[in-house]
């Protein structure tokens, strides 16, 4: 499958088969250049893509992070049935600040969906992709899934479909999927060790029948493989998403990585494993831990050399709406949206994207700039740096206000976009409330400097005292810009003798799922 | 006899709806119930009973034992 794909006789058509072409040979991305994937794909902007594949992921949050700035997606919550079992979901879990099928509001006919759709584009213009994503599997639940892709391209024919799924009943829906040109499918791949398989996955089912142990991983991971080499050959952008779920398939993850570059997906997002005993699955029971901020990042490096790695995944629910890392879908509840007159002008919302593409451009031609007096610099020195933002890559965010922190990488490459800290916590599982300025600093603890809009006098004193800098400087500027400016002036700070580079610790993930603060009424 | 679902630990999830061979299962109030008299444990269908079988939460679907035990026609 690696670089030549032969589409001979499956009836493809020949522009489908050109951009298969591509995307199997655009596996070189990113190894020239020093800012390395960040110009590719989830990057900053087309780089080396080819314009074809641009166009399908330029306005997608999920697979361009450059996209996830600007644009927003929605997910339905069409599929509330699953056909396996991991250990890592509960779905029995009922804090009350949780979505779960049984809750009757979140879950949707495809016709609430269909009119919670039009209901959102017509609010947010630039909410530009509907996914399907549970809160059990689409492909547990076909009918439904097709029927909403079915209603939406009739009534909304400019939002991309897309759809996330285990993989497990993925090759029986490959045509359908093509069909209703749905062009960006993620599968969940977390192995291709059956025997790994077998300490996260229960049991699965298929065909009538209970499989359990390493019987269910090895059907499991078949079905997956098979399904995302149909997709790909048919041109369809898989993504895959990997729970990093340390001792068990953390070191096996580059192999997934290097299993699924080779049938051709062309993003992989390993994300931290969310566990917490009181969300009551089984890793969350025994203890199992989630990874640090420095142990995900570097899996994600060492996987990065080989194909392009997702690190604004959010891991939001199976019904939120807005941009990444905010959550609107309080606001459009079953009651709400019933109630709402919508007005779906496709030429309205046309003429904001052109807006939000100009704002785009000007951001991407800053950095540019501000990356070109960069050019003379020489140095080894890598640090993060947090910074507080509402979104359009500005930095517009208050300290206090945050619920969420990004997280770039800055170098003489330039600044990278590596991830980003929740600091919200909406359930706190019994265990009180904390102080949260010190749950700031451990979230954001391996960053030497926090980039905010405005911040109080109090913790600019408490973070200087961690050692972390507060830089109020850029308020409402662009954020890599504003951090290559910074970073030349720190290279000069270090190179005069004036301050002492330092190598900061480890940070904390914060468990738990993006949340909607008004659900938690 | 016959299945039952707990209805305190029906998740609504669904996934038992159109497995069941003799549609028997229905949604109401909320969670998912068993038509006793429709349910044949899935003799004759399958090997084991298919709501058990794909069901999410352990010991949610399970014998009813205040029913006969179901008879397979001879």
């Amino acid at each position: 499958m690696d670089g030549t794909i032969d589409v001979g006789g499956t009836g493809q058509s020949e522009a489908l088969s050109d951009v298969m072409q591509k995307i199997a040979e655009h596996k070189g991305c990113g190894t020239s250049g020093g800012s390395g994937k960040a110009s590719c794909g989830s990057g900053a902007g087309q780089g080396d893509l080819p314009t074809e594949i641009w166009e399908k992921v330029k306005n997608h949050p999920c697979y361009s992070e450059e996209a996830h700035h600007h644009y927003a997606r929605m997910h339905v919550a069409v599929a509330p049935a699953c056909n396996i079992q991991c250990n890592y979901c509960n779905r029995k879990y009922d804090c009350a600040n949780e979505s779960r099928p049984g809750v009757v509001s979140e879950k949707l006919s495809p016709e609430q969906a269909a009119k919670k759709v039009l209901a959102v584009a017509s609010t947010i213009p630039q909410m530009t992709v509907l996914g399907i994503a549970g809160p059990g599997d689409p492909l547990a639940n076909p009918e439904k899934t097709f029927k909403t892709f079915e209603l939406i391209a009739r009534t909304a024919p400019d939002i991309k479909l897309c759809l996330s799924t285990n993989g497990l009943a993925l090759p029986d829906h490959v045509d359908t999927i093509a069909g209703f040109n749905v062009d960006h499918v993620t599968i969940t791949i977390n192995m291709v060790d059956p025997e790994v398989g077998a300490k996260i996955y229960p049991w699965v089912f298929w065909k009538h029948k209970r499989y359990t142990g390493v019987e269910a991983a090895k059907l499991l991971t078949d079905r997956q493989l098979q399904g995302l080499e149909m997709l790909t050959e048919r041109g369809i952008l898989c993504k895959v998403n990997s729970v990093m779920i340390p001792g068990v398939n953390d070191k096996h993850l580059v192999e997934v990585n290097k299993a699924v570059k080779s049938r051709g997906a062309f993003l992989h997002n390993i994300m931290p494993l969310i566990s917490s005993p009181e969300h009551g699955t089984v890793f969350g029971l025994t203890g199992q831990r989630g990874p640090t901020a420095q142990e995900l990042k570097a899996l994600q490096d060492a996987c990065e050399g080989e194909m392009n790695m997702m690190r604004h995944c959010r891991q939001c629910r199976a019904d939120a709406v807005g941009l990444l890392g905010e959550d609107r879908s309080a606001e459009f509840t079953t009651d709400k949206i019933m109630a709402m007159e919508v007005n779906y002008d496709l030429d309205s919302r046309k003429a904001y994207q052109e807006k939000v593409e100009e704002e785009r451009q000007a951001k991407v031609a800053a950095k540019q700039e501000e990356l070109a007096s960069l050019a003379g610099e020489a140095s080894d020195i890598k640090l993060l740096i947090a910074v507080a933002t509402k979104g359009s890559g500005l930095i517009n965010e208050h300290f206090g206000h945050a619920k969420e922190f990004q997280v770039y990488e800055l170098s003489t490459s330039g600044a990278k976009f590596v991830g980003h800290r929740r600091v919200d916590l909406y359930c706190q599982g019994g265990y009180g409330e904390e102080d949260s300025l010190e749950t700031i600093i451990r979230a954001i603890n391996d960053c030497h400097a926090v980039f905010v809009a405005k911040i109080g006098g109090c913790p600019k004193a408490d973070l200087i005292k961690a050692g972390i800098e507060p830089v109020d400087q850029y308020a409402h500027e662009f954020i890599e810009k504003s951090a290559i400016t910074w970073f030349k002036d720190y290279l000069g700070k270090v190179k005069s003798g004036e301050i002492e580079h330092t190598v900061r610790g480890d940070a904390e993930i914060r468990q738990g799922g993006l949340m909607a603060p008004a659900a938690a009424a | 006899m016959a299945l039952k679902i707990i209805a305190s630990q029906c998740t609504s999830c669904s996934a038992c709806e159109p497995e069941c061979p003799n549609v028997a299962i229905f949604e109401k109030n909320g969670t998912f119930v068993i038509d006793p008299k429709k349910c044949t444990e899935c003799i004759g269908h399958f090997d084991a009973p298919q709501c058990a079988a794909v069901c999410p939460v352990d010991d949610t679907c399970v014998i009813d034992t205040s029913y006969p035990r179901y008879q397979p026609p001879a």
